[in-house]
């Protein structure tokens, strides 16, 4: 690895973790979307800054940068809060106007300096390290690691301090309110923090990569975990993991790092959305058929309980009678015989005394609605899928 | 007139997506459809717009599924699933794209421009096929009219009724979805958010019934639709003209340029075998001070001549 490669993946990963911070907080808010609308935003503020210092390495441009990424904040909070319209419509509107104002004045008047669409949207990772930071004439690393390690400092030092405040205002605004706290300084620290961090990054990875980089650890963290700490650290294994696969599948394509940084991140999301233990589609998908057995062998013993007469239990009468299809009713059929609720004598079905006890608990559930008798019942479910 | 169609239909079907509180669907669907557009051209090799629209609209479709899935299925919100997706997919179009760059095939420049949108490069054949799909759309409101209403305010209810919710939600997401592929060689990703969404939004302030609303929602659209175009088209103009004068001026560098002062005077009379030279054009330059005209004879100001050796290094510029 040249020292180019160790810098490149250097930046990718301090940038992943800058953002994976404030990410899960506006995952956790419901506010994902708010970054999209920051990233395209602080366009028009990024060119009022060139223009004001006709240079596009000054501290002011990203300062405007971030300002105009506040007003977005504030705009879409002032449009939500007329109540005319929800807040993601509020969103929608408001940042393709902002990002057509920073088109139509980039096309104008800045038609010749390298400040284009293309550069803005997508970055270019690869070039980070050639902008120096030089201090009298010693060189002191790339640029935008200075920028974004300054970044990051400032968020983990603002988390440190604020991470109560945080957690209250996130989880219950009404207690953190009642607590004395501002939510809506909290609010606003939040988003300043937010757009700081994707001005700062984007320079170096471009904005489409800021939001997945934002969201996506965040998001997949929040399918592993319930608890805010382990989700944080989530994240950011998350992001950093992604960004240094990321270079190597770049390197070995030879393409855009931010797209394979975005790709990996998208493929960890996938593979964890699919295979989580609690929340993936293959263990919810699973739980639901489970559940559905469930409740179908609690249907027939019930129906069991009811019907004395030996028409009623006979094997193929079930068929009919609760309209179930046939490999439906074989695997419950089966399953009650595991667990001895019931004994088939000659096709006839008739409960045993412990499907009898069952199935009275479960009436009682039923009839009272009272969660603490269904708790027994819960236990001897397990029973019989363990 | 293909712009119109466009801002009516996604104002119609804004209006749903509106009202299901998926605002941002719009945005969403549009960046995922790029590493459809990318695929298409990977597997095919050809530029046609059919393929690489039917490429736009099965990943915008995939997109939109995803999206659903993961907030029927998991308990993230929707805007992470929309961001989510969003980001995802656009960053692995961006990864197919400067993939395709840099293979050994000529054939691939502008694939991106045709995510950020040319009205002024729709062909008839475009508007034609924009105006059927269109029409189907309507067929298909009507006809289901009931059903997505029901749908749309009350989803349990429409389930105890008897309807396929699941059919009717599917046929809905696929609408907006064609609609937004439609929208994205016109209009571009960013400004498709808005196309889907601000006459909806408007129209949502005026009235309370969804028929009235969607009704103003086309409206709104078409007439924005066609006040962008008139503008547009008066800009066209515009730049034709300056074209025309750069193209002259150009020939004026070239001439002068083989004289030691520029501000030698020449014959207009050799301008008169250049194409898109015109009287009024000579005089618009004269008025910018960029020539001197004296009789019949023409010479160069020093501005000028700084103009015209601008243009000149911008044009080589591009060409590198």
């Amino acid at each position: 690895m040249s020292s180019a490669q160790i810098e490149i993946q250097l930046i990718a990963s301090i940038v992943a973790i800058a953002c994976a911070i404030p990410g899960t907080f506006l995952v956790l808010r419901k506010m994902a979307l708010i970054s999209d609308a920051i990233s395209h935003s602080i366009l028009p503020g990024l060119v009022l800054g060139f223009f004001i210092t006709h240079d596009l390495n000054s501290p002011l441009l990203i300062i405007m940068a971030a300002l105009s990424g506040v007003v977005t904040v504030v705009l879409v909070e002032f449009i939500q809060k007329t109540k005319l319209v929800k807040e993601d419509t509020a969103i929608g509107l408001v940042f393709p106007v902002l990002f057509s104002i920073g088109v139509i004045m980039i096309a104008k008047n800045a038609n010749d300096v390298h400040l284009d669409t293309d550069a803005i949207l997508l970055g270019e990772l690869a070039f980070a390290p050639f902008d120096r930071f030089l201090v009298d004439g010693s060189d002191l690393g790339p640029k935008s690691l200075w920028i974004i390690g300054t970044i990051l400092l400032i968020t983990i030092g603002l988390l440190f301090a604020f991470f109560k405040e945080l957690k209250i205002s996130t989880f219950d605004v009404g207690l953190a309110t009642a607590l004395g706290f501002s939510p809506i300084m909290i609010h606003y620290g939040l988003m300043s923090v937010a757009s700081i961090t994707i001005v700062g990054s984007f320079d170096a990875v471009g904005a489409i990569l800021v939001v997945a980089l934002m969201i996506a650890p965040a998001a997949t963290a929040y399918l592993l975990t319930d608890n805010l700490k382990r989700m944080l650290s989530l994240s950011v294994v998350f992001g950093v993991f992604s960004a240094i696969a990321g270079y190597w599948l770049a390197h070995w394509l030879d393409a855009s790092i931010s797209g394979s940084m975005t790709t990996i991140l998208g493929i960890v999301f996938l593979l964890v959305y699919l295979f989580a233990p609690k929340r993936g589609l293959i263990s919810v998908l699973y739980r639901n058929k489970q559940q559905q057995i469930e409740v179908s062998l609690l249907t027939f013993l019930l129906h069991l309980n009811n019907h004395q007469e030996i028409s009623e239990r006979h094997i193929n009468h079930l068929n009919e009678h609760i309209n179930w299809r046939r490999v439906k009713s074989k695997s419950v059929l089966d399953l009650a015989l595991k667990n001895n609720m019931i004994i088939i004598d000659e096709s006839i079905i008739s409960l045993t005394d412990k499907g009898k006890n069952f199935t009275d608990k479960a009436i009682d559930y039923i009839i009272t609605n009272d969660h603490s008798k269904i708790e027994s019942i819960k236990d001897d479910f397990f029973l019989f899928r363990g | 007139m293909g712009t119109a169609i466009l801002g009516s239909i996604c104002g119609m079907l804004g209006s749903f997506a509106v009202l299901r509180k998926q605002s941002l669907l719009g945005d969403a669907i549009s960046h995922a459809a790029l590493p459809g557009i990318a695929i298409a051209f990977l597997i095919t090799g050809t530029k046609e717009t059919n393929v690489l629209l039917i490429g736009a609209l099965v990943s915008g479709l995939l997109g939109a599924f995803w999206i659903r899935s993961i907030i029927k299925r998991t308990h993230l919100k929707s805007d992470t699933a929309l961001g989510l997706i969003l980001s995802i997919f656009f960053g692995f179009g961006m990864l197919l794209l400067t993939y395709i760059q840099k293979l050994p095939n000529a054939n691939q420049s502008g694939l991106d421009k045709f995510l950020f949108g040319q009205a002024a490069t729709l062909l008839a054949r475009d508007v034609w096929f924009m105006a059927i799909v269109t029409f189907i759309c309507l067929v298909v409101l009507l006809l289901f009219w009931k059903e997505f209403k029901i749908l749309l305010f009350d989803a349990d209810y429409a389930k105890t009724l008897g309807f396929n919710i699941q059919l009717i939600d599917i046929l809905i997401t696929s609408f907006i979805v064609i609609a937004i592929v439609l929208g994205l060689q016109t209009v571009g990703v960013v400004l498709m958010s808005a196309m889907l969404l601000a006459p909806a939004a408007a129209a949502r302030q005026w009235t309370n019934s969804l028929g009235i609303m969607v009704m103003l929602a086309a409206f709104f659209g078409a007439s924005s639709g066609v006040i962008g175009t008139a503008f547009r088209q008066i800009r066209f103009i515009q730049n034709r003209k300056d074209l025309e004068l750069h193209k002259t001026l150009a020939f004026m560098f070239e001439i002068a340029q083989g004289h030691e002062n520029i501000a030698h005077p020449h014959a207009v009379r050799i301008l008169n075998n250049f194409h898109g030279y015109t009287r009024k054009s000579l005089g618009k330059l004269e008025r910018k001070e960029y020539i001197n005209v004296v009789g019949s004879m023409w010479s160069m100001t020093p501005k000028g001549y700084h103009f015209a050796a601008n243009l000149y290094n911008q044009q080589e510029n591009e060409n590198e």
